[in-house]
């Protein structure tokens, strides 16, 4: 067993180590708060271990570069904040309609535009979404502590690898610029094993059948990648047939493998009559409340915290309000998130709304109040 | 809740609170005990007021942010005027200020106590850079939050290579400055510090 010792680690520092335990050897970005911490780890680190760092010149050539290092054979990584979030989409359109594997980490900040630089928000939910054009299926996590970020970056690189599919990582301020004790393995690896050790003699890039690994370019198989609609070989096409094939292609993926994609965790009472549904830093203020109401207080509640934005949980929900009065979802932005969870709601419990966007974390006293009001 | 303590660290920027915060964390790790550090971050962080939260905890810490300070410390006026009313438990939170730089008023519920913690670090100790740790050495003395040999560890761990030895000198006198008492002059009260 590698050594285990307690430490103390910052978000953002604790993504980096999961992304070298995880097998990522290549970084591309562009500085920006709150995300910075990132990139200064991976500088300090990737070059001793054989790996690349590059500071491009802007976000939209980072995200370039981190495709073009994936197509070589690298396990890929850049991180930014909401503005060169902005500017990453249409590359990102481009990684998931090609199904080169990457991560994107986007520490959000307080927007719109450059908005407040250190303060915390969670406005990017849609954004993670719905950023790039077109009809793309898309992986979002959203880590609430230290610890959680550690292993969902670890979870990020497998499962990009495994799906071809670039994943989001929606960290927000305060879980990436807060430090706090965590037990990770020393120095270790957390890579499963490499997808393209098992290609088929028969490989094709975009086979019709389903899923085929990524084989990087250099190791004997010839096949172009475009933006384009693409036939199996991955050439441009433009047949109706073809084209449907192929975004059903893509979002196939991701409803095969749904039970490793979506996670999420419920604390709290079995037959709850008030659930709160939240994500990011906002799950710390309400675990604070529902460990009281619930374990100090027998009160009938509990939280369903989503690590898995999109695709959205949505038995998860639906499971949740079929057994709640109320389902309570604060966030920390005008309303996101809600939206998906009224749609799966579906007028079976009431849901409410509890939004801050003054650049201050949702406050354990903010929750505790209007769960009180519908408890009495 | 009985265990836990909110530590809020204050002063100006570059006075080191923001490592103090971080060494204190760490400290509070090694003594195995939960934490979580935040600090403000924006451009008030540099040059201006600067400010770091460390909660210490047996139990596992969910919201991470101070809301319900049980130490305060401010390192200069200006953080003295702006933190104190935000204490909620007076007379129960421990205030500690640096009498270098702050000059009252010391009300009597807050319990103030003042030590000359930048005059002692660069008098006494030789280096004002060192002020934070001696700040340290007081909080902690005061608060009982770290075993302090741990402390004193953990300080040698996080200081600059060849530094190990003046910080933690510092933290020593800090606690030579809380057993002399608040209130004293640095000339009495640094004679002879062992």
């Amino acid at each position: 067993m590698p050594e285990t010792k307690p430490v103390l680690m910052q978000g953002n520092e604790a993504c980096a180590e999961g992304a070298i335990s995880a097998g990522v050897r290549f970084y591309a970005g562009y500085p920006i708060t709150p995300s910075t911490e990132v990139a200064e780890r991976m500088a300090v680190k990737l070059p001793d271990i054989g790996g690349v760092f590059i500071q491009m010149e802007d976000e939209i050539a980072s995200m370039a570069a981190v495709i073009g290092a994936s197509i070589g054979g690298m396990r890929t990584l850049t991180a930014t904040s909401g503005p060169g979030f902005s500017l990453k989409q249409e590359n990102i359109g481009y990684a998931i309609m090609a199904e080169i594997p990457c991560v994107i980490v986007n520490v959000q900040r307080m927007g719109p535009s450059t908005g407040v630089p250190t303060a915390p928000s969670q406005g990017d939910v849609m954004q993670a979404r719905w950023g790039t054009h077109g009809d793309h299926p898309v992986i979002v996590f959203s880590p609430a502590s230290v610890y959680e970020t550690y292993y969902l970056t670890v979870a990020a690189v497998n499962l990009s690898q495994k799906l071809r599919q670039p994943i989001i990582l929606l960290l927000d301020e305060v879980i990436g610029h807060m430090r706090e004790k965590v037990t990770i393995p020393k120095d270790s690896k957390l890579m499963v094993e490499k997808a393209s050790d098992k290609v088929p003699a028969d490989w094709k890039p975009y086979d019709d059948k389903g899923l085929t690994p990524l084989v990087p370019f250099g190791f004997g198989h010839y096949y172009h990648v475009t933006g384009l609609f693409h036939d199996q070989y991955g050439f441009p096409t433009g047949d109706p047939q073809q084209v449907e094939r192929s975004l059903d292609r893509i979002h196939e993926k991701l409803k095969k493998y749904r039970d490793e994609v979506v996670l999420t965790n419920y604390i709290g009472h079995k037959e709850p009559r008030v659930v709160i549904v939240t994500y990011g830093c906002t799950v710390r203020s309400a675990r604070a409340v529902v460990k009281k109401a619930y374990w100090n207080n027998r009160q009938p509640v509990g939280l369903l915290s989503l690590q898995t934005l999109w695709p959205f949980p949505d038995k998860e929900v639906q499971e949740i309000a079929k057994k709640a009065d109320v389902v309570i979802v604060p966030e920390m932005n005008m309303g996101q998130i809600i939206g998906e969870v009224e749609r799966q709601v579906k007028g079976e419990a009431e849901v409410i709304p509890l939004n801050r966007y003054d650049g201050e974390m949702i406050s354990p006293e903010q929750i505790s109040d209007i769960m009180g009001r519908w408890l009495s | 809740m009985g265990n836990r303590q909110e530590i809020l660290l204050t002063g100006a920027g570059g006075q080191g609170l923001i490592l103090a915060s971080i060494i204190l964390a760490h400290a509070a790790v090694n003594d195995n005990k939960n934490v979580v550090q935040t600090q403000s971050y924006g451009p008030e962080a540099r040059g201006g007021a600067s400010m770091a939260g460390v909660i210490i905890d047996i139990d596992t810490i969910e919201y991470p942010k101070v809301v319900n300070p049980t130490v305060l410390l401010c390192m200069n006026q200006a953080s003295f005027n702006k933190y104190l009313p935000k204490i909620k438990r007076v007379g129960e939170c421990i205030v500690i200020v640096d009498s270098t730089f702050v000059s009252g008023p010391f009300r009597e519920e807050y319990k103030v106590q003042n030590y000359p913690i930048t005059k002692v670090a660069k008098e006494k100790v030789g280096k004002e850079v060192v002020a934070n740790m001696l700040a340290l050495g007081v909080v902690n003395a005061a608060a009982g939050l770290v075993d302090p040999d741990i402390f004193r560890e953990s300080i040698f761990e996080m200081a600059p290579k060849g530094s190990g030895e003046i910080n933690q000198k510092a933290f020593d006198m800090g606690y030579f400055l809380y057993e002399q008492g608040s209130g004293q002059d640095i000339d009495q009260s640094a004679q002879n510090p062992q």
